[in-house]
């Protein structure tokens, strides 16, 4: 059974149709990937599935391990509840926060202590506060930031910042995970060990990742299958040697060959 | 229990303990006469009401110009029923009905208008503590544009310290919990609050309720000590008048609140000696301390923060 199942999704922004009729199915433990142009859609496919955007038309539904469960009306924290999580393209970090706080800040959804708890600091505020600090600290060990746990976000450099804004996704507890870009702007080193980080998180946290990225060497060496989008619509879909191959995503990338030139 | 038995809560309460002893004692011996005490008043209750609407405004990040709304409901409120009730408990009767109304009216206001954003909500909000004042105003019963008087005097300082101190404990406890947490992301950015699974509506709308409430205490506690209220006294100027308070003191810092309430008191009652030029003169400092200080006193850091990073340097 698949674990995400996308039908027909649609959106249009007044006359411009930015996503059409996609189809998509992503089965339990796959790493899938979304590539295309810039401008092909692949973000506000992302949107869609999160519920920034509700969709034009189409369906979107989820797994949520006692069957599938439709997403389209519903809206991002909800989403979120249900076991998906993103990263933004343009990192989204809440910069003027701590490190810890912005980790800390995505387990809220878990958290059961009311508001007489909060206000008079009741022993279940302690219990509570104390597991979410000790899983958000577990969490910054794994990405290697527990050292700057007190550094406001704005101060990381740029790739702890991407690494920040992961670890930030899966405090919120998924079982499907959205990476825009994360390995935009960074150095090939970094990209290398990106690419390791994501592999051993999978398997870790027994996710499924959907990532959209322009990083060739990286979609090419760990996603086991990969869509391709131009212009809102999927044009191709393979394991990796054949989207290499396919003469439509070659066109999409580089142009048209001219007959007879 | 035992977190709460720490050294520094242990000197907190000393502290807390020491100012209200000697403020009591001053008053005691009459070196805080009555012109003194209306200040004291003046002060706590700007305490109150800045503190409240920091939470919404400096720590979620939701522009509001319509806190006097809410006081005015907590006076009005408590003061029909202390007026009506000749026994000494309906002060507290009072207190609490009025900043539980005021509470109920904040939810109700903030349902619709929280969706707004920015200036569009400092309007929306400015109107609707309009409407408030209009309504009160059209109300014979509590005698309209002239005002309720005869209101009786049960505001005293122990009361004002134990509500100011209670007011600002409760919404410190609240910033630094996950709700809290949830409140300050959403002012960072929405969008990836709310993707970071944060029921943003809700927290806003909370934020909202809880200022509304303390307002509403704040509100009570003026209509008790000073007698006599008017709609006029709760309108536009006296919402900006606590806006003030927060940006100068820091958005986002309550110690700045804190700071900047008794600053603000100090400073305008020292002016009262030159009643030509006191506006002039507090205007041109406000202006002055905004043009050097544009982040408010405090910025976003609290006090025992500043602290604690020098102690690291001395390190």
């Amino acid at each position: 059974m698949p674990i995400l199942s996308v039908k027909k999704l649609t959106k249009s922004f007044g006359g411009l149709t930015a996503v059409s009729n996609v189809n998509m199915t992503i089965h339990q433990g796959e790493l899938i990937g979304l590539i295309g142009p810039n401008g092909a859609g692949k973000t506000t496919i992302f949107n869609l599935l999160t519920g920034v955007y509700v969709p034009s038309s189409g369906t979107v539904e989820l797994d949520i391990g006692n069957g599938m469960k439709g997403l389209n009306n519903l809206k991002p924290y909800k989403v979120t509840a249900c076991g998906v999580a993103r990263t933004f393209q343009n990192i989204r970090l809440f910069k003027d926060l701590t490190v810890f706080d912005n980790v800390r800040i995505a387990m809220n959804k878990n958290v059961k202590y009311g508001l007489m708890a909060t206000f008079l600091r009741l022993p279940s505020y302690y219990k509570e506060e104390k597991i979410i600090e000790e899983k958000a600290l577990e969490l910054l060990k794994i990405f290697k930031l527990d050292s700057k746990k007190d550094e406001l976000a704005k101060n990381l450099p740029y790739g702890e910042q991407r690494r920040l804004e992961i670890a930030r996704a899966l405090a919120t507890n998924p079982s499907l995970l959205l990476l825009d870009e994360p390995a935009a702007g960074m150095n090939p080193n970094e990209t290398a060990e990106l690419t390791d980080l994501i592999q051993w998180i999978r398997k870790q946290f027994n996710l499924t990742i959907l990532l959209i990225e322009h990083d060739m060497s990286l979609v090419m060496k760990i996603c086991e299958r990969i869509y391709v989008l131009d212009y809102g619509t999927i044009i191709a879909e393979g394991k990796p040697e054949e989207i290499k191959k396919n003469k439509r995503v070659i066109e999409a990338y580089l142009g048209e060959e001219i007959a007879d030139a | 229990m035992k977190q709460l038995l720490n050294k520094k809560n242990i000197l907190y309460v000393i502290g807390l303990a020491a100012v209200y002893g000697i403020i009591q004692f001053l008053i005691m011996v009459d070196i805080i006469n009555q012109y003194y005490q209306v200040n004291l008043v003046v002060i706590c209750i700007n305490i109150i009401l800045a503190v409240s609407l920091n939470l919404v405004t400096g720590f979620t990040g939701q522009f509001s110009l319509g806190h006097a709304g809410f006081m005015a409901i907590g006076a009005y409120v408590s003061a029909v029923i202390t007026t009506k009730m000749p026994q000494e408990y309906s002060f507290f009767i009072g207190i609490f009905a009025g900043a539980i109304i005021a509470a109920l009216v904040g939810l109700v206001i903030g349902i619709p208008t929280l969706r707004l954003k920015g200036d569009y909500l400092a309007i929306a909000t400015l109107g609707l503590a309009e409407i408030i004042r209009i309504l009160i105003l059209n109300i014979d019963y509590v005698g309209g544009a002239a005002g309720l008087t005869g209101i009786p005097q049960y505001t005293n300082w122990t009361w004002l310290f134990i509500f100011t101190v209670a007011t600002v404990l409760i919404i410190v406890n609240f910033i630094r919990s996950s709700h809290g947490r949830a409140c300050i992301s959403i002012r960072e950015d929405e969008i990836a609050a709310e993707s970071m699974g944060i029921n943003t509506t809700k927290y806003k709308v909370l934020a909202f309720v809880i200022g509304a409430f303390f307002a509403g205490i704040a509100g009570a506690l003026y209509a008790n000590y000073f007698y006599y209220i008017k709609p006029d006294l709760f309108g536009f100027l006296k919402s900006i008048d606590i806006l003030v308070i927060v940006v100068l003191g820091g958005l986002g810092s309550i110690t700045g609140s804190i700071f900047a309430a008794i600053l603000l008191a100090l400073i305008s009652a020292y002016l009262q000696s030159f009643p030509e030029l006191r506006m002039v003169i507090y205007s041109l400092l406000l202006i002055i301390i905004m043009i050097y200080r544009p982040q408010g006193l405090m910025g976003t850091k609290e006090l025992n923060s500043l602290f604690r990073k020098k102690a690291e340097k001395i390190k």
